[in-house]
Formats: C-alpha cells, structure tokens, sequence
C-alpha cells in the first residue's frame, strides 16, 4: 500500500528500514519507529475502530497512552492481545492486528443499528428496564446475556500465555519518573549531585515532548546533549518502554517495563515483560500532560484528533493526517501546532474560542497564511465516516452558539481544550491536588509531600526552558534531601531562547463543550469518547439526583474505560460544574487508582507460577522417599510421603500394612516438617509458662513436655512438645501447618505485649530434621546405631531426652509417642539427616524397618485419640478436646479469662469422643451424626473429624465431636452422609481406642 | 411510585430527550427531629431505612450519609451474593437476603442486575475437601443449595480452568442461587425507594456525636446542626468504632483494608462465580466485561482505602496459577476499602448500652450479599425495639458468652 498521508522529509523513523503490518486484513506499509496508528495515518486509514455502545466510526485520536478509540485485537494465537492500543504498539515487521468490537469489521459492522436505539439507551438505562413482567430474576438473565455479549471490548484470548515475565526488586535514593525534558534534567542533577538514580521513560525513546517539537530544531540538539550527558554518569540507570503504574505507601514504586513486547516473539529466555518493585528514598515526578479535547456534536468523527497528536504525528512519524485542517483551541497551544501543519503543507484553519489573542501568537501565523476566527468554536462535526467539514460559530462565554454557524470543508478537525498534568501517582499517595485557575487544572499542592517532588508539565510549567528549570531543581534538591550535601555545582542544557508559543497553560479560557444557544447539541457530542458517555448523559445524571462527582462517573461510566478518564474527567466536571453553578473545584474530583496505564496480569505474577507458585519445601530425606517409590502429598508448602506402596497396593492397603507393621515391629516417619523454634534467653520458662496452658517453670534440662497453646478468647490453637535443652534454651515443635504462625504470633506477644521479657523466638525448622522410629523394636534399633547413650527405660523414660551420635553425627534423641508405641524422636542437623536416616535403615534390616508415610500416622493416632488439625479447627476449647485437664488452676495463661466464658464452659458443648463404625465400610470426615431413628434433617448432634480403618482393632473407627458425647458411650447413633447418600450405624465409645493406660509406649 | 420505570416509561421519555425524568431521590434539608436516623448511606443503611418506611410504618426516617451515598464498601466490593455459610445462624440471615434479592429489582422497581449464575468454590487438598464437605452438608440441612461437583463438571462450568496447578483441583462445591448484582444499583435503588415512601437522604451530613439523655440517645450532632431522634440506628461499616466511641462504648472491631481490581473489559469468558479460599483467587466477569477479582485483606489495620501491593501480587499469582489464559488480559483498577472485622468474622446487629440506639456493622470482607436481609431485620429490629430471631444471635453479648458465630476460624480467610 502506497502511504498517501507520508511527509517527503522529516520525522524520527528509520526510512531505511521499510516494513509491512497487516491490520484487517490490509496491508500497511511502514517505517521502524513508526507505531501501528501512524502507520495507520501514513496509509490513509480512516476508520479503525468501533464505538463501545453506538458502534460509530471511530478513527485515531491520539498520539499516546491516553488513545480511547484506535484499540485492537494485537497479534494472533496464543499471543493474542485485546485492546491494544494503536498509538503505543510500535510497529515491527509482520505486525498482525485486527479490529475489535465490531462484526463482520470495523469499515462495515451489523452493530451500528445500535445508533437507532440512541435514544432508548442513554445513561443508566439498564436500570430502568429489564426487570421482567413477573417477579424473579428469569427475564433479567435473558436479557442479561444480550448485554453481556454486547458488551465487552476485545476478545479475550483462550490458551495459555506462552511469554514469561519476570519481576526485579530495585533500589534507589531518587527515581525521576518520566523521560521528558524536566524528568532528563532531574535526572541529570541528581546524578551530578552524587545521588543514585533510576529514570523511568514509558515510550521507546527518551525526550518526551521533544520527540513531537520539529526535527533538527534546537531543541533536538539540548536533547541530544541531555542523552549524552546521562550516557556517561554511571550513578543513573535509565529503562524505557517502562511505565510507573502505581504509588504505594512507603515509597515504593511499581513499574512495568515492556522487555519484547515490541517484536513478534521474545528471544529464547527473555522475558516479555518485567515488573520493577521500586523502594526510593526520593521521587520526581516529571509525567508530563495529556491534552484535552473539545466537546461538540460529533466530536467522535474519524478525523477529529488532538492538536498536539497531529503535531507529533507531523514531526516525529512524518505523517500529515489531513491536507485541509480546522484548528479549535481555547488556549495557546494549537498555534505552534498551526504554524508546523502549514510548514508541512496543510491549509489551517484556525478558531479560537478567546475573542483576543496577543499579537505575539497570530501575527506569525497570519504570515504563514493561517485563516483566523477569534472568538469561535466548533458546533459540529461533517461527515459519516470521516470528516467533511466543521459548522464553526461564535461562542458566548458559556460556550453557547452566538448567531448563525457557517462550514468550512476540511479533512481534519484538530482540538486543543489545554492541558491535564498527569497526577495520578502524587493522588495515589494520598497527596492534596489544588485547582489551578490559570491552566485550569489540578495541580500537585507543592508543600504536601517532602519524598516527592514534581517537574516539568505536570506542574502546569511554563515552556520547554521552565520544564528543564523545574527538573533541575526538583533532581538537586531530591538529591540534597538523600546526602545532605548542599551546593552542588550541576550543569544541564537549556535552549538560548524560549519559544512563547510554547507556553500552554497561559491564558486558557475556560470553553471546553460547544452547544447550540438552548445549550442542544446537533448530535451527539461526547465527554468519553471511548465510554460512548454524551453531554446529554451527563445532563440528564444531574436532572436525576446523581450530582455528586463519584455518582456521575458510576451512573453514566464517565472516565471508567480503560483510558480512566484521561480525557474526559476535567470535560465532564466542568459541564456538571456548569449545570450545578459551581466551580470545577467545588464539584471535585474522582479517585485515582493504580495502574496509570492498564498493565499485564501477568507480569505482575512474574515467574511466580506453576510449580513456582508457591515455593515447595522438601525435607532433607526427600530424595531417599521418592527413591522408595512413596507417593507424595502437598502439605502446605511441604511435600510429605503420604504412603509407600508395595506391589500395586493402593492407598488403603498401604496404609493399613504400614500401620500394622509399626504396631508389630519398627517404622520411621519423616517428621521434619514440624514447626521449630528455639526460645531462648533467661525469661523463656516464664514465657513459655504464659504462652502453653501448663505449667514450665519446674522443667528441668534434659526434660520435655506436651504443651497446649490458645488463642486470647480461649480456643485452643496448637499443641506440641517443648524440651529445655539448656538454662536459657528451650527447643519448641509446632505442628507442620501452623508452624509460621505460631512464630509470627510469639514474635507479636514479645514486641506488643511482653516487652519486658528477656526472650528470643527463632525458627529453626529448616535446621533440624526430625525422625519418628516407633515399634516394639524402636530402642533395640536405636541402641543398635546410636553410640554414647544409654536407652534403657530407667535412664531414658518418656519425656526425658538424651545426646547421642548416629554414625559418627550428633542427634537429639526424644523419648516421645504420638503413635502410641514405644517410640522416639530423633533430631539431626538437617545437612546430615541423609545419613542419618540411611544408617537406621541399614541397621533397621534386621528388624525389619520399614517407612510409614502420613495416612498411617493419622491412622495410628486417631486409634490413640489424639488430636491433629481436624479437631484444633480454630472452634474448639480445651474441654471440647478432652484437654482441660492439661490447663493450670493456678497461673493466668494466654486465653485463660476468656476461656471461661458461659457459652464455651457449657456442658452440652460437642466434646472429642471415639466411634466404632459398623459394617465394611469406612465414614467420610464432615459426615454427621444423628441419634438413631431420628429424623435425619433439622439440627445434627456432631459430626466426624478424622477417620481411618484401625488395624490395631479390626474395624473402621473415626474421631467426632459430639454433643454430651462423654455421656455417650456405648450409645449408637446414625452417620449420615450427604454427599454419598449413604447412612451408616456406630458405636460411641472413647476416643482412646487403643491401649488406653499407654502399657506400649511406657514400655 | 412517582415515576415509574419500565420500558414504556423510558420509551415515553425517549420522545420526551429524557428532559422529564425527574431526580432519583430527593435532597431535603433535614428536619429538627425524626423518629429514626439512620447513620450511613450504604446499602445496609438505605435497605433498613426502606424496610422500616415499607414495612414497619416508620416513615419520618432520615439516613445521614457523610460523604455521598453507596460510596463505602458498597459501592466497592466484587459484587458476590450467597448464602452456602456453615453455620445455622449465618445460614439464616444470608438467607433470608438470598430469598429477597430474587425478587428485589420488583420490590424496588429499579434493576438491581441479580444475577444467579452459579458460584463455585473450589477445593484444592484433602482439608479443601474435608471442609466444603462438611458445608455442604450443614447447608442441605438449612435447605440451601449445595451441589458436589467432580473435576470434570468443574472443567465443564470454567472450561479454562487449569485443574492440574500446583494445588490441584479436587473438587468444588456450587450454589446455583449465589451470583452477582450491580452495586451502586441496590444503593441507588433502595436510596429512590425509600425516598417514595417519604425517608429523607440527607448527603453531606457527618455525624459528630450523639445526644444521650439517661442513659437513653435522644439526637445526634452533625455538621448539619442538632437532630433529635427517638431510635438511632448506626450502620458505618469500618467506621463504626468511631461512632461507638462517640457513644461512649467499645466495639470488638478491627478495620483492615480490603484490595479488589478490574481488568479491562472483554467479551464474556466467565459465566459464574469462582472462588479458591485454598490459593485464595477469587474471579467473575461484570456484565460490562471487565473481570473482577478480589483479594484478600491486608494483615495491618488501617483506614486508608488502599492497602499493600503485596497482597495484590499474591491475588495475581493465583489467578494466573488457575487461569493461565488471563495472563495477557490487562488489570484496570485496583482499589481498596475498609472492612470491619470481629474475632469471629460475623457481623454484629445489636442493642447497645445506649438505650434505643441500634449498630449494625462488623461484616467484615461479606457484607453486600447480605444487604437486603441485613436491612430488613435490623428495621424490624429498630422498630420493635427487640432484636429480629434472625438477628439475635449476633448479639454483642455473643463476645461476652463465647457464644460465636466463627464462620472464619477454621480456614481464616475472607469469605
């Protein structure tokens, strides 16, 4: 395709590098440094997209960030990628993209009919109708899914995300964010000044504003110097194609810097995309401007663009998007744009909406042939599909149509309505925004933030000189602020002269929508244009009530595009300032969230997905299990053996045998994923004495103890076993789930609570490994390998613990069951714990070791009654558990007052008792419990918490809290299962089903 | 009703350019004495200001709103309603708002967009499953719908899901009522229906203090000036222990932000709900397209409505670990409110040690699903001057008894 609308000269594309994009089907012709919108300019497209509600024709807009119209489908396949916006793809070779929202395309679409609806479907609408003749929700989701589909901007792609991403965490002491002229100044200074700087620039290049200023001016060679400057100071690392997306508390930046996305596909192992979590101990903030429309009837039209869009397009893409041009301004800025279209060979037109202009502005222009309309406005928009020509009127100071209007033909409307400074991240901190008359926008409140500062265009500054000015200031004293250095010499570039046409927030008259004299439009005329939102969408929120600003933007979707607003927020508040007879600042302003510009999920979820999702722990023993074909389950974090099949066994057959066998002979569980932590320091007894139910200041060194822990309302929290290794120390085990929290929630009693304490809590989990070896044969293994301890049940009895080697390795030998068996706990250093484990297993052939994973460990305690997390489900109470018996009557403990409140002291309270199931079949946990014959609805009187088929007693058994359940042995009820269908008939009886008096682990 | 809504009645004014519909709500100035204020213009707020007018024949009622109404947790949250809750009395009040939802667009003439499609909560390990299990049979009990659903009907319901992650889909439990309704919407509607039975929405209107006389409140302070009242009842949310403090009592309340976002819009993909307490992902798709996704709450209290970028990051991960498609989907808005949390994350509707005065609050990260039932029990409540059944059990005295509602003990989690 020949690029009709391509300047001969000009332009910051590489003319050497020619390539070709496909957009619907067409080809465009292109340069490098082009991006898919000035292509799409060059190449004469006109429409290249569709409304969001009406379905009009819509054609680019911008030049930016800020594009609502030109978004598209980008790429195809699994890297597909909706609403895309045109004006920020940059373009590369084989570039594919269609258009969205629109069937069978964007140049021809069914969808348009919606504009014969117009007047049915204004604002809020929806909430009008639909409700249905009947009551219910039936007609509603009928037509619900109409909507839905209607709906919608892109199409979402349906296979999974080939690209990676990757996230970096970065420091600094000032981050300059924005690569215009006053973000390259702050950037300069600061690093002059000896501070270390990252300088953050969305677009490809660096230069911001510049980049739209004509090539070969004087301000391509300041910028030329700026860039060179910055290349060799080392202190300041600069990204682009990197956009800051959000403020957040404590001076952390998130940024997202697009790595390849500028190519079809990332090189091998690059990232697509990478998310930057930036701390700063300063920030400038040098974002820049987004230019504002005007409102009039069609202002939607393919052709209608912003002034200084068409101005970058001219001098950066060196394109000419219109040959016969209409400027409309209502301030100083479209005359510099005028003056380069004429030099780029357009006829202008140029209106503005203040009757007198400084001679300073029109003389230059009128040399170049620029026909003038002071004190005039655009009323409406020619043409369908593109623009024809512009009804141009005199304006009253309201805006509204003075006299007849009058066309004049042109191919382009260009619209200046000044400038909105980009403060969104300033109002993500929850800074003060102040109205500024003069530039008629809302400005940073300078003294309000004392770690960022502000530059440059977002300040509402004055020209090219004054932004590197602010810049430099706002980098030197960013920069002070960090050494505390003062003084410094630094040296930035500044052009010889301003140029005064440069200077947009002067004199802006404050016109932004053009109406006929009863305040009419001759069409519609839109506020947001990517929201399909009209000034009589507008109008008629006011005439419902919906005055203030957050009800407005919710009931007619004002600025809740994706564009958020960019364009539309001042427009829209100063109509509803207007309707309301109030100032803009008096009508407010919505919030600004994060992100600034829309970013990719994900990148912000980097490499942390698969398996990576979250980190997976292994034990030290690891290898040795997945060597011995056990079949591992997640457990939290942890990976743990859940069984050891042997010979095809299933899980049920597995665990039964295990279980069995650690009864009859020995087995090994891997325990190390018990939480432990070391308490340490000359108060640990007595925080320990405050923090378990039971009492510990009388341990003696060598000794070990069950404990309990509640919460401070007197639920029970966790258990497990504490040894006091030394005067000071006390080694702490947690159960594997709870393990962080229980740390977390030491470290917060000593720092809020116990300041006084002389108490260290550290996690030691990692450090050790922890073995169980349980059996019959247990200590005639362990005095088989260990060496330097004696085992015996009169010098080692349950509870005590004592130091031994294991092939040459120091272990920690507890004499503790949770099976019920005889049974220790051995505890080694976790580098060693390989060899440690293979020694008992080397030694352990002659009893007839064998692992168990944990489904018999469950098994083996649920037949001793104890209790796991099941039973401690955050609900239950000490008496609950069968546990009261362990809390002291004497001290006060973590939990003890509340704990007796009437409601949790009440008898009826379902209590920890044992079930023997009859039949062949096991229960399912959460089954409930009815008395048998009831009726088996209405209130249950408990149900089943952890059950499994005990080898030890033949006959399938579970754990249950049941209501009086102590009251209740030899009581049968009925197990109901709801989800099985099924009713089954047990035995109440106690949860200690096996070797109550402890005959086996006492031996 | 005044004016009317329906389809004829927009196409009527359609002819008319829409110049006649008239304000949705009126803004009066407020009177020197009510029989009930109601403190807080959120959903709860104007729901038991139009049940109190409709139903309880109070209508000399004035709801004092600080800011502009709906603009609290209602107007911020990720629109869920449902009522498959463990326990019986939460089962009961959600729902009895679940049976009024259905028909609440009728009842108030204002498209509220209840939408029952279906919600899911997944089960991703051996506990997952243990505990939906155990729910689901307490809601057959309470007569709530709760289907067990295998991996295959999951995949058949969210077709993108990835059942095989690193917590791997084991199950899930549906409720075929629960869905979504527009928020701003309920807010609007029971604002301009209450509004036509003659309740007085009085914006801008920061109370200050109470006005309590033996023991008993008689009025309240505002930045409006002094209005006396007969009943007070407070329903502000993550302010409520602001309000308690100026009514001389404690609240056993923690404020924390709670994070929520959009993506940009799309062209529907998710047909129901889906919630993951496991890996904590929750995701449905606004009739406008975008995807919605809630996070959890932050783990520091606070009132600033934003909140930690981190708890962000880990929403994300997940999202991506279950829906690796929506990788390339773009995120929009990300913003935060501030959730009122009590030990057992069950709401507090309750008498006070002030006599006649009424708080509703404490619903934690849950509330907007219980609007319309909330509103209407605490009305009966207020107007009987003795607590609904439904609202009885939570009772402030439950913090003193142990008597708790502990819906969030077990997995701790939003819900």
């Amino acid at each position: 395709m020949k690029q009709p609308n391509r300047l001969e000269h000009g332009g910051r594309i590489d003319r050497d590098r020619a390539i070709e994009m496909q957009f619907d089907g067409q080809t465009l012709s292109a340069f490098e440094g082009d991006t898919l919108a000035s292509a799409m300019l060059a190449n004469g497209l006109k429409i290249v997209a569709r409304g969001f509600k009406y379905h009009r024709p819509r054609g680019v807009f911008s030049a930016g960030v800020e594009e609502p119209n030109a978004l598209v489908h980008l790429r195809s396949g699994a890297r597909h990628e909706p609403n895309a916006r045109a004006t920020v793809v940059e373009a590369y070779d084989g570039l594919q993209s269609t258009g969205q929202n629109a069937w069978p395309g964007v140049r021809f679409d069914i969808s348009a009919v919606n504009q014969l609806l117009a007047p049915f479907i204004g604002a809020g609408f929806y909430y009008k109708t639909f409700m249905g003749p009947v009551k219910g929700t039936a007609f509603w989701m009928f037509c619900e899914k109409f909507i839905r589909r209607a709906a919608g901007m892109g199409r979402a792609q349906t296979v999974a995300d080939p690209d990676e991403y990757e996230k970096v965490n970065a420091f600094c002491d000032v981050l300059v964010i924005g690569g215009g002229p006053a973000g390259l100044a702050a950037a300069i200074a600061a690093g002059q000044c000896g501070a270390r700087v990252i300088l953050l620039e969305q677009d490809a290049c660096l230069g911001g504003s510049m980049l739209s200023l004509p090539v070969g001016g004087e301000s391509d060679a300041c910028l030329k110097a700026m860039e060179a400057t910055l290349k060799g100071m080392d202190n300041v690392r600069i990204l682009k194609r990197t956009t800051v997306f959000g403020a957040y508390d404590q001076d952390v930046y998130g940024a997202v810097e697009r790595v390849w996305d500028h190519v079809e596909v990332p090189p091998a192992h690059q990232p697509r995309q990478r998310y930057w979590q930036i701390r700063t101990k300063q920030a400038v903030m040098a974002t820049g401007a987004i230019e504002r429309p005007l409102v009039f009837a069609n202002n939607d039209r393919p052709g209608v663009m912003l002034a200084n869009a068409v101005r970058s397009y001219v001098n950066r893409y060196a394109v000419l998007p219109g040959k016969k041009i209409v400027l409309a301004t209502n301030n100083d800025s479209a005359y510099a744009v005028a003056a380069d279209l004429v030099r780029a060979g357009a006829e202008v037109s140029l209106l503005d909406a203040r009757v007198s202009v400084p001679a300073e502005l029109f003389k230059p222009l009128e040399a170049l042939g620029v026909q003038l309309y002071p004190g005039y406005g655009i009323l409406a928009a020619k043409g369908s599909r593109g623009v024809s020509g512009a009804k141009i009127v005199l304006l009253d100071e309201n805006g509204c149509a003075r006299g007849p209007s009058k066309t004049i033909r042109c191919d382009l409307i260009a619209v200046s309505g000044g400038w909105t400074p980009v403060v969104h991240l300033w109002s993500q901190r929850g800074q003060k925004l102040q109205f500024d008359e003069q530039s008629a926008s809302f400005l940073p409140l300078k003294s309000a933030s004392s770690t960022l500062k502000t530059a440059g265009s977002a300040n509402a500054c004055g020209d090219l000189n004054q932004a590197l000015l602010q810049g430099e200031v706002a980098g030197q004293e960013a920069a002070k602020a960090v050494t505390g250095v003062v003084g410094v010499q630094v040296n930035v570039p500044r052009l010889k002269e301003a140029i005064y046409a440069d200077d947009w927030a002067r004199d802006l008259l404050m016109i932004w929508s053009v109406t006929r004299e009863d305040g009419s439009t001759d069409g519609k005329a839109f506020v947001d244009v990517q929201h399909d939102v009209a000034l009589s969408d507008i109008d008629l929120a006011h005439r419902e009530g919906f005055v203030s600003v957050e009800h407005l933007k919710r009931y007619t979707t004002t600025g809740m595009a994706t564009d958020q607003g960019k364009l539309s927020n001042i427009n829209a508040l100063a109509r509803m300032a207007q309707l309301q007879a109030l100032s803009i600042p008096k009508v407010g302003t919505t919030t600004f969230r994060p992100p600034y510009t829309p970013i990719a999920i994900g990148a912000i979820a980097g490499r942390e997905q698969g398996i990576h999702f979250r980190p997976t722990r292994l034990t030290p023993v690891h290898d040795w299990h997945v060597d011995n074909a056990a079949v591992m389950i997640e457990a939290g974090a942890w990976k743990r053996p859940w069984y050891y099949p042997e010979g095809g066994e299933t899980i049920n057959q597995a665990y039964v045998r295990e279980a069995a066998h650690v009864r009859k002979h020995v087995g090994v569980v891997d325990a190390s994923t018990l939480g432990k932590i070391a308490v340490q320091g000359p108060d640990a007894a007595e925080f320990l004495n405050r923090v378990y139910v039971n009492a510990w200041k009388k341990l003696k060194i060598g000794r070990l103890r069950y404990g309990v822990m509640l919460r401070d309302d007197g639920i029970v929290l966790d258990d497990g076993a504490t040894a006091r290794l030394g005067e000071n120390d006390y080694f702490m085990t947690t159960t594997t789930a709870n393990a962080a929290k229980i740390l977390g929630y030491l470290e917060h009693l000593l720092q809020t609570a116990w300041t006084d304490l002389k108490v260290h809590v550290t996690s030691v989990s990692d450090q050790y490994a922890a073995f169980a070896v349980a059996g019959p044969s247990a200590r005639d293994l362990l005095d088989a390998v260990c060496s330097g301890a004696d085992l015996s049940n009169e010098a080692l009895p349950n509870n005590q613990f004592v130091k031994a080697t294991i092939a040459g390795v120091p272990v920690r030998i507890n004499r503790m069951s949770y099976s019920g068996e005889l049974a220790y706990e051995v505890y080694v250093a976790s580098g060693y714990a390989h060899a440690v484990w293979k020694n008992l297993f080397k030694a352990g052939a002659s009893f007839d070791i064998k692992p168990y994973g944990t489904e018999s460990m469950g098994a083996l305690r649920i037949e001793k009654g104890h209790v796991a997390g099941p039973e401690i489900d955050g609900r239950t109470t000490l008496g609950d558990l069968g546990l009261a018996g362990f809390a002291s009557r004497v001290k006060p403990f973590s939990g003890s007052v509340l704990r007796h409140r009437e409601k949790l002291d009440m008898a009826s309270r379902p209590t920890l008792v044992g079930l023997e199931i009859d039949g062949d079949t096991g229960g399912m946990a959460g089954s409930l419990i009815y008395d048998q014959r009831a009726q088996q609805m209405g209130e249950e009187q408990g149900f089943l918490t952890s059950t499994t088929y005990s080898p030890a007693l033949k006959k399938y058994i579970s754990l249950a809290l049941l209501r009086d359940g102590h009251e209740r042995f030899g009581e049968s009820v009925d197990i109901v299962n709801h989800v099985g269908d099924t009713v089954q008939t047990a035995k109440v009886v106690s949860p200690h089903f096996f070797d109550p008096e402890g005959a086996r682990q006492n031996a | 009703m005044k004016n009317k809504y329906s389809i004829f009645s927009l196409a009527r004014n359609a002819l008319s350019y829409h110049q006649r519909w008239q304000t949705a709500w009126r803004s009066p100035e407020p009177k020197k004495q009510y029989d009930v204020i109601i403190i807080g213009g959120g959903g709860h707020g104007l729901a038991t200001a139009y049940y109190l007018a409709k139903e309880c024949g109070i209508t000399n009622v004035a709801i004092l709103e600080k800011s502009w109404i709906g603009g609290g947790n209602t107007g911020r949250n990720t629109t869920i309603v449902r009522s498959n809750y463990l326990w019986d009395e939460s089962a009961a009040i959600y729902d009895h708002a679940m049976d009024l939802w259905s028909d609440l667009s009728q009842e108030l003439n204002y498209n509220v967009m209840f939408s029952p499609r279906g919600l899911l909560h997944l089960a991703h390990s051996v506990h997952d499953m243990q505990e939906i299990s155990r729910r689901g049979h307490s809601n057959h009990l309470n007569g709530i719908d709760a289907e067990f659903l295998n991996p295959e009907q999951i995949k058949k319901m969210l077709p993108f899901i990835e059942l095989d992650c690193r917590y791997p889909v084991m199950g899930g439990i549906l409720q075929k009522r629960g869905g979504t309704a527009r928020h701003d919407a309920v807010a609007w509607g029971y604002a301009r229906a209450a509004d036509a039975l003659g309740v007085d929405i009085i914006q801008n209107c920061e109370v200050t203090g109470f006005n309590i006389r033996d023991g008993a409140v008689c009025g309240v302070q505002t930045s409006r000036g002094q209005i006396s009242a007969k009943k007070v009842g407070v329903v502000t949310a993550g302010h409520c222990s602001v309000l308690a403090e100026m009514a001389g009592f404690r609240l056993p309340i923690e404020s924390f932000p709670l994070q929520a976002m959009v993506s940009e819009p799309v062209k529907p993909i998710v047909d129901c709900v889906a919630m993951s307490n496991g890996v904590h992902a929750y995701i449905s798709q606004s009739d406008k397209g975008e995807l919605v996704i809630g996070a959890s709450s932050d783990t520091y209290t606070s009132y600033t409505q934003t909140g930690g970028f981190d708890v962000i990051e880990e929403t994300i991960g997940a999202i991506v670990e279950l829906y690796p498609l929506f990788s390339r989907m773009k995120m929009m808005r990300q913003w935060g409110g501030i959730v009122d949390v009590t030990v057992d994350r069950s709401p507090i509707l309750s008498k006070t040690p002030v006599d006649n005065l009424f708080f509703n609050c404490g619903w934690g990260t849950g509330g907007f699903k219980a609007t319309p039932g909330s509103g209407h029990v605490f009305a009966h409540s207020i107007a009987n001057g003795e607590m609904h059944p439904i609202a009885a059990p939570f009772s402030i005295d439950r913090f003193h008894t142990g008597g708790l509602i502990d819906e969030g003990a077990a997995a701790a989690v939003a819900h």
